[in-house]
């Protein structure tokens, strides 16, 4: 067996969830998709690279997702960042951006650190994500369930881009499945 | 031999007429106010290391347009690895030039990174921008002033190798929200 870690495949690749966040998107049309790379996200990252009315933008870390999101607004695009709760800490200066600017602003953050984490390293910032995304200036959803994730992050996309507004959607690790290791 | 600052970007800035302009925080946002207010410049106030980005994103939503990032070598080292994101996506509208006095001029001129071996333009090529310069003269300045204006095939960086020593500090609104939507407006795309 490899030591690499791997993800219980069971639970994201065989998912519908991810493809209802794909449609939701493309439904309010939005164009730059940026990523940390990420196994909760990796369905719907996928399937933005697939997608040519979307721009797929490869991080090196968080927080310029946040400033691309800033600019993309600015150019009249719609944009989304998603991430990993660990990417949460990074954004938080860049926020003040999007809270003094009134930019609307969207991230799904799939969350570790929470419900049967193998990797202790994953449980400070995942306990810490709600409140620092709250302190940050951004309202907050979660869907725990596969059959939430729909409205959810539907709700999530009228307060951004409609009422313009900044928004995190939580997607929980029991939703996501738990990270599984290799022994 | 280095540039001064003002005159420079003041240079690369004229006979604009389609070019969308991003500053980082401090004095590049001094210079390019100096230079004329213009709502189709973006000053950022904070934000440090987030300038190359912003400018990402507005570079990739209005293909057809110029974009410049104006920013100081200080605001560029904290984003570095904005420089390996541009070069993935390598928007031939985006040209990002920093301003490169070696030092943390708002802070008391503590000497940068630069000053201590970093070079900015070797990053940026490294990360694969392949037009990635150092500009230390008036020849240099004139050829990357023409590149800024167009649309080329890929991305591109510019270091400009300026005079430490601070100017006359030219304030624009702090008030992100209005220009935003200023920039906005002036770009017609207010109502996307």
């Amino acid at each position: 067996m490899s030591d690499a870690p791997r993800l219980d495949a069971g639970s994201v690749a065989a998912a519908a969830w991810p493809d209802a966040i794909f449609d939701i998107l493309k439904r309010f049309r939005v164009r730059q998709v940026a990523y940390v790379p990420d196994a909760g996200h990796a369905r719907l990252i996928e399937r933005v690279h697939a997608e040519p009315s979307m721009t797929p933008v490869v991080l090196t870390t968080e927080e310029e997702g946040v400033a691309l999101s800033a600019g993309a607004w600015l150019g009249g695009e719609r944009s989304v960042l998603l991430m990993q709760s660990s990417g949460v800490g990074n954004c938080v200066n860049m926020l003040s951006l999007v809270r003094l600017g009134r930019f609307p602003f969207l991230t799904l953050v799939t969350m570790r650190g929470e419900w049967g984490e193998f990797n202790p390293w994953q449980v400070p910032m995942g306990t810490a994500t709600p409140e620092a995304l709250r302190l940050s200036g951004l309202h907050v959803v979660r869907a725990d369930a596969p059959a939430e994730v729909a409205d959810v992050v539907g709700a999530a996309a009228v307060m951004t881009y409609e009422a313009e507004t900044a928004t995190a959607v939580l997607l929980s690790q029991r939703l996501i499945g738990a990270k599984v290791f290799a022994k | 031999m280095s540039l001064d600052r003002r005159a420079a970007v003041a240079r690369l800035l004229s006979g604009r007429t389609d070019l969308l302009v991003v500053t980082g925080l401090g004095s590049p946002t001094y210079d390019v106010a100096a230079a004329g207010d213009h709502p189709l410049n973006f000053y950022l106030w904070g934000a440090m290391g987030g300038a190359a980005m912003v400018g990402l994103g507005l570079a990739l939503a209005q293909p057809r347009r110029p974009v410049l990032v104006v920013t100081g070598d200080g605001e560029m080292l904290m984003g570095l690895g904005s420089l390996a994101t541009i070069a993935a996506r390598n928007p031939g509208n985006l040209t990002v030039a920093v301003l490169d006095n070696e030092s943390y001029g708002e802070t008391g001129g503590q000497k940068s990174h630069t000053a201590l071996g970093a070079d900015i333009a070797a990053v940026a090529r490294g990360c694969g921008i392949g037009d990635s310069r150092i500009i230390g003269g008036e020849d240099d300045l004139q050829s990357f002033a023409g590149r800024i204006h167009r649309l080329g095939e890929s991305s591109a960086v510019g270091v400009l190798k300026i005079s430490t020593g601070e100017d006359q500090r030219i304030l624009p609104s702090r008030d992100a929200a209005f220009l935003k939507d200023r920039f906005r407006l002036a770009l017609g795309v207010a109502a996307a």
